[in-house]
């Protein structure tokens, strides 16, 4: 064992072992700290609940050379105002519905999740809704009895009846309003939204 | 005459030609047991789901697709949670040198999962979903991907695992330590506390993905890989041989390879869901390293192999441990390499390349050590009978559905790449992710045959699978011959 390198010596190996681990964890510990207050509702990144007050928009930012979220004037969702604390019940509604429906495994929400039926990270702003008068209407009536309101492009999957109900619908297109707006560093990229800008 | 009578003479010479488990390795059967139940549910829900991508009438409104992936994955996840927990009772007791500590609590430990994780799968199968409140989540299923367990369930497993740590910790602090066993605890320790970064809610999905992520990535391209790289190390040492000083300093280099690159890879995750934009290049960094240690695990595997010119005690679990060292490298090296660039990924990024990298990198880092461990212990359990070259039936069990298997989860893997590469192109760049862009990419032909072709080697996999049965069945019943005496490695 003398003849053995002091570069292949588990000596050696055992203290790099430790000490890479430990300075990796540090660095990653440092990180999270700055991340989590980075994507904290309210920040710059992710916007506060009451977003879903404003109309949102998503268009291709030169500077930053990606695609981003731009928050606009007023467009109250479902006509009614809301204030924060309402905002955020709604929004907190849809997220436990879409949880407690299982969603993710067929759709994806941020990129993550089956790939079984479409992004749900646009899905506010898909064009596929007509327009901005027709939106929150054919939302709602679609996700209350997805199985009649079915559009399959073509490939027969339909969204099964899953007993979504008219609070929970309206609470799901609320964290889908609230979700588009998120800053998703350009994903994804190329996407037009559906034309807004009505009265 | 009674059979007790005609079972007696039997059952002796049978306890005669076995020598006596200890209590660790019969523990280790039980859960190699489950973890194979679990691997034909895993299959079977696969085999459905894939089903539904071409007949998608086929179970709707019965078994949806949701249901059936949900299944399917965490069918995987806790068969090979098993396979790694049944390994390590396995390898304890000689590890450190006594017998195991807690054995009657470790075997109701055993129980108490297997009836937990049995009710969760009827509920995920009976119930399936709830209404948008706390207690859907508390009770039915979190709606979180591969952590859907709802939270009774958490705080169940949490539980069963400081049970399980304690049995391990214990009975190396009674015995003795080796870097084997020291590394295993210190990831144990790691591996249990990541899993409590799952178990809370909270509105902000954004926050919500950031922990999820230590979960998910910190576990299978973290923690998952130094425990494996531990029971690899054990597992060399006794069917080649090797010398311990070897392999135990090639765990101390894939150790700082991989958490060195693993942790702030974790970054590759944080591209895309509101976190800051010095993930991409972090991110990009460290996760484009992290087939750095694969590589060296396949270095270690086939230099210790050569070494020994092949000459091992037992043929099916070298085979497999082989399988393991490429296929980790090529699944999750090669195949997480391809679209872990961030330029590379804001096309790939939710496409069946993900899959397609998930399939392979499941089965060849996980799945097939679990395989080798389970062959180990059953040579052992059949008496210590031979298991190397020039088995009765020229072992042509276990050579088969080793050879179906890859093939099969290849094939697979293949087919769903080139539908990811077909959704790359089509609704990512040219169709710029809507719903439309979706669905145009979903009914283009490349992407519609690839569908059958996954179901198609699907179908190779299961036979493989079930081969694979009938082996671990069988394999060394009448077999007579003592096990091929590789050298024993002589330090501690």
């Amino acid at each position: 064992m003398s003849d053995t390198p002091w570069w292949a010596s588990q000596d050696f190996w055992r203290k790099c072992a430790i000490f890479v681990t430990a300075f990796m964890a540090v660095i990653l510990i440092i990180l999270t700290f700055d991340t989590v207050d980075a994507i904290t509702s309210g920040s710059d990144r992710v916007p506060a609940y009451d977003v879903i007050n404003y109309r949102i928009g998503y268009e291709f930012d030169a500077e930053r050379n990606m695609y981003a979220p731009v928050i606009g004037g007023e467009a109250p969702l479902f006509a009614t105002m809301h204030t924060e604390e309402e905002a955020r019940a709604l929004v907190d509604l849809g997220k436990l519905t879409v949880q407690a429906k299982n969603c993710m495994n067929c759709h994806t929400l941020l990129g993550n999740g089956a790939y079984y039926a479409p992004d749900l990270t646009k899905a506010w702003l898909d064009p596929g809704w007509g327009n901005e008068q027709s939106r929150e209407l054919l939302m709602t009536l679609f996700l209350t009895d997805p199985v009649s309101n079915a559009r399959t492009f073509g490939t027969n999957r339909r969204m099964p009846d899953l007993g979504i109900t008219d609070e929970e619908a309206r609470g799901v297109i609320a964290f889908l309003k609230w979700l588009s707006a998120v800053d998703t560093n350009g994903f994804p990229h190329g996407f037009e939204p559906l034309p807004q800008g009505g009265p | 005459m009674s059979t007790a009578v005609l079972d007696a003479p039997i059952a002796a010479a049978r306890a005669a030609a076995s020598p006596a488990l200890s209590a660790g390795q019969r523990l280790a059967l039980k859960y190699f047991l489950a973890a194979m139940v679990l691997f034909l549910a895993q299959t079977a829900f696969g085999l459905l789901a894939g089903l539904q991508f071409i007949y998608p009438e086929f179970l709707f409104g019965v078994l949806d697709f949701n249901v059936n992936r949900m299944v399917h994955l965490n069918a995987m996840i806790v068969w090979m949670l098993y396979g790694f927990i049944g390994s390590i009772y396995w390898l304890v007791e000689d590890e450190a040198g006594t017998e195991l500590v807690g054995a009657r609590l470790a075997n109701v430990n055993f129980w108490i999962l297997t009836a937990a994780v049995t009710v969760v799968v009827i509920v995920y199968l009976v119930v399936q979903v709830g209404s948008g409140t706390r207690a859907s989540i508390w009770l039915i299923n979190e709606g979180r991907e591969y952590i859907e367990a709802p939270r009774w369930a958490d705080i169940g497993i949490v539980v069963c695992m400081g049970v399980f740590f304690y049995n391990v910790a214990a009975t190396f602090m009674k015995g003795r330590w080796s870097g084997i066993s020291g590394t295993l605890v210190l990831d144990l320790i790691a591996l249990a506390g990541l899993y409590l970064a799952g178990m809370f809610y909270t509105t902000n999905l954004s926050v919500d993905q950031y922990w999820w992520w230590w979960v998910v990535h910190l576990w299978v391209e973290a923690t998952w890989e130094v425990l494996v790289g531990c029971i690899m190390a054990w597992g060399l040492m006794k069917t080649l041989g090797a010398r311990r000083s070897i392999v135990t300093t090639w765990l101390y280099i894939e150790v700082a390879l991989m958490f060195g690159s693993g942790i702030l890879g974790l970054g590759h995750h944080y591209f895309w869901i509101g976190t800051p934009e010095y993930w991409l290049a972090l991110g990009g960094f460290f996760s484009a390293l992290e087939p750095i240690p694969l590589v060296a695990m396949v270095v270690h595997a086939v230099y210790d192999a050569g070494r020994h010119g092949f000459r091992s005690n037992n043929h099916p679990a070298l085979a497999w441990l082989i399988a393991h060292a490429f296929g980790n490298f090529l699944g999750a090296g090669v195949w997480g390499f391809m679209q872990t660039l961030p330029q590379i990924n804001l096309y790939t990024h939710g496409t069946q390349w993900s899959s397609s990298h998930g399939h392979l990198a499941f089965f060849g880092a996980y799945a097939t050590i679990v395989i080798a461990f389970i062959y180990i212990a059953l040579q052992k359990w059949r008496g210590d009978v031979w298991m190397s070259a020039g088995l009765p039936d020229g072992g042509w069990k276990w050579k088969w559905s080793l050879g179906l298997q890859c093939v099969g989860v290849m094939g697979m893997t293949m087919a769903m790449l080139i539908a990811g590469y077909e959704q790359a192109f089509v609704e990512r760049a040219m169709g710029g992710s809507t719903w439309q862009a979706y669905f145009e990419g979903q009914t283009q032909p490349w992407f519609i045959q690839a569908m059958y072709w996954r179901m198609a080697f699907g179908v190779v996999m299961t036979a493989g699978m079930l081969i694979l049965f009938w082996d671990l069945l069988t394999i060394g019943r009448n077999e007579t011959r003592p096990a091929k005496d590789v050298h024993a490695p002589d330090e501690v």
